[in-house]
């Protein structure tokens, strides 16, 4: 998938996943802290059953930016951190691959907090 | 002394001597933003917390009550008061500046009304000259502690309520005034298995109705004996839930039945959804706008429903369902209480 209609799938995909989790939202009695999990634990288990990936080729940015990518991140780097080391890499991998987002957050949020204040 | 069920009547008829209310912005924009004594533009109250702001508020609105009593802090015999935070923090720091001996009450959003309740209780039974009672709350410290920090952004369906930023505060004594408390009912804790903290006015209807029909039953009074009947915090959404349980119970309460929550914040308004609540709701809407129109002559009684939605962090944290309390107090102009303030 190249050129503008890399765009285009990009839009609707990501578009869709945030529908999903604004349904859940709307229609279940879920907490945002509970439709984030939902969304999470998907793209670990579509990863684990090897849809994810095609859908990163597919979608791009449409797949890797909503918070499904996450547990796709977790899933991928234990995967290959269990090929290189055995089952011991099923532990270690999991922050393989996501360890940069983890540490981002932490670190951007301390910035942000110095800089900027509540408004209530 | 105690009338039936769960009612106390005050033969002494404390009087209501003063009062006190401070707000934040968004209360300050409402429809009844000219009717605070004081309304601040910053939510932070020059603080640096939004802690140290709510015990602030409480602090400024407790010291307009007792100067407009005509009194200095040292008259005042007795602090009853609480608000949402846990171990009615704000509560013990506003008393500390105050100085004055403390009695902590906690009903959630119906402490307002248990704490007017026992003031006007220790003034009957002689214990206590002068009492200042009132409560607090900060939307943005309920927002804390009880739902999510503005920086989480999460949405929220329109059946949420608003927590008031707002304190409360009434000075109830013996002497010259031209409102009085007549009785004060008690709530019983009620539990309709409601367990979203979005659905605050649907669990906390039928805790309402059951302290308006027990205080109808245990005085004798009809709806007709009051101009309003007033609950906390029910909003646009517990509202119509409460009128139509009531009128399956035979009470037709009509348009006398009204809502703090509801008066506090204008239709247009979309940041206060369904309406107001937390402990600073009640008081300030009572008074700031129902008791001045007693004061005023154009009503002679309203009977006033604090509402409190009893959950803790914990407890929503393990799904339980939401406890709910409503206390209520009748506030009553120096006519109606020399004609009617005995029971019947």
């Amino acid at each position: 998938m190249t050129g503008v209609w890399l765009f285009v799938s990009a839009f609707v995909v990501g578009g869709l996943i945030c529908v999903v989790g604004q349904l859940l939202m709307d229609l279940t009695k879920l907490t945002p802290a509970h439709v984030m999990t939902v969304l999470v634990v998907s793209g670990a288990v579509l990863d684990g059953l090897g849809l994810y990936d095609p859908l990163i080729r597919f979608a791009g940015a449409g797949a890797t930016v909503p918070i499904t990518s996450f547990g796709n991140a977790l899933v991928d780097g234990a995967i290959a951190d269990t090929r290189q080391y055995g089952i011991l890499g099923l532990i270690t991998g999991i922050f393989e691959v996501t360890s940069a987002g983890i540490s981002a957050a932490i670190l951007f949020g301390f910035l942000a907090s110095l800089a900027f204040r509540a408004r209530g | 002394m105690q009338i039936g069920d769960q009612t106390w009547h005050f033969p002494s008829q404390p009087r209501v001597l003063s009062t006190g209310t401070a707000v934040g912005p968004m209360e300050g924009a409402g429809p009844l933003g000219d009717s605070f004594d004081l309304v601040y533009a910053d939510a932070y109250m020059g603080q640096s917390s939004w802690e140290k702001a709510e015990r602030t508020l409480f602090e400024l609105a407790q010291d307009h009550a007792v100067r407009q009593a005509g009194l200095s802090m040292e008259a005042i015999d007795l602090i009853v008061s609480g608000d949402l935070l846990p171990q009615n923090i704000s509560s013990n720091f506003a008393a500390r500046t105050a100085g004055r001996p403390l009695i902590g009450v906690f009903s959630a959003c119906a402490t307002s009304m248990e704490a007017v309740a026992q003031a006007a209780l220790f003034i009957d039974s002689g214990f206590a000259h002068y009492v200042l009672a009132g409560a607090v709350s900060h939307n943005s410290t309920a927002e804390r502690t009880f739902r999510y920090p503005t920086e989480y952004g999460a949405q929220k369906p329109p059946s949420a309520h608003c927590t008031v930023t707002g304190a409360g505060a009434v000075v109830l004594g013996r002497g010259e005034a031209r409102i009085g408390v007549s009785f004060a009912t008690i709530g019983k804790v009620v539990d309709f298995g409601v367990s979203s903290p979005w659905e605050m006015g649907a669990a906390m209807a039928p805790a309402a109705v059951a302290t308006i029909v027990a205080h109808l039953k245990d005085t004798g009074r009809t709806v007709a004996d009051y101009d309003a009947i007033a609950t906390g915090d029910l909003a646009r959404v517990g509202l119509p839930i409460a009128r139509e349980l009531l009128a399956e119970q035979g009470v037709d309460v009509g348009s006398r039945l009204q809502d703090c929550g509801v008066l506090m914040y204008g239709a247009d308004q979309k940041e206060a959804f369904s309406g107001g609540s937390g402990p600073g709701c009640c008081p300030c809407v009572t008074f700031a706008h129902l008791l001045p129109k007693i004061a005023s002559g154009q009503w002679r009684r309203v009977l006033v429903v604090a509402t409190g939605a009893l959950l803790s962090a914990v407890s929503a944290g393990q799904g339980e369902t939401i406890p709910c309390i409503a206390h209520a107090v009748s506030f009553e102009s120096v006519d109606a209480l020399t004609q009617g303030g005995e029971p019947s």
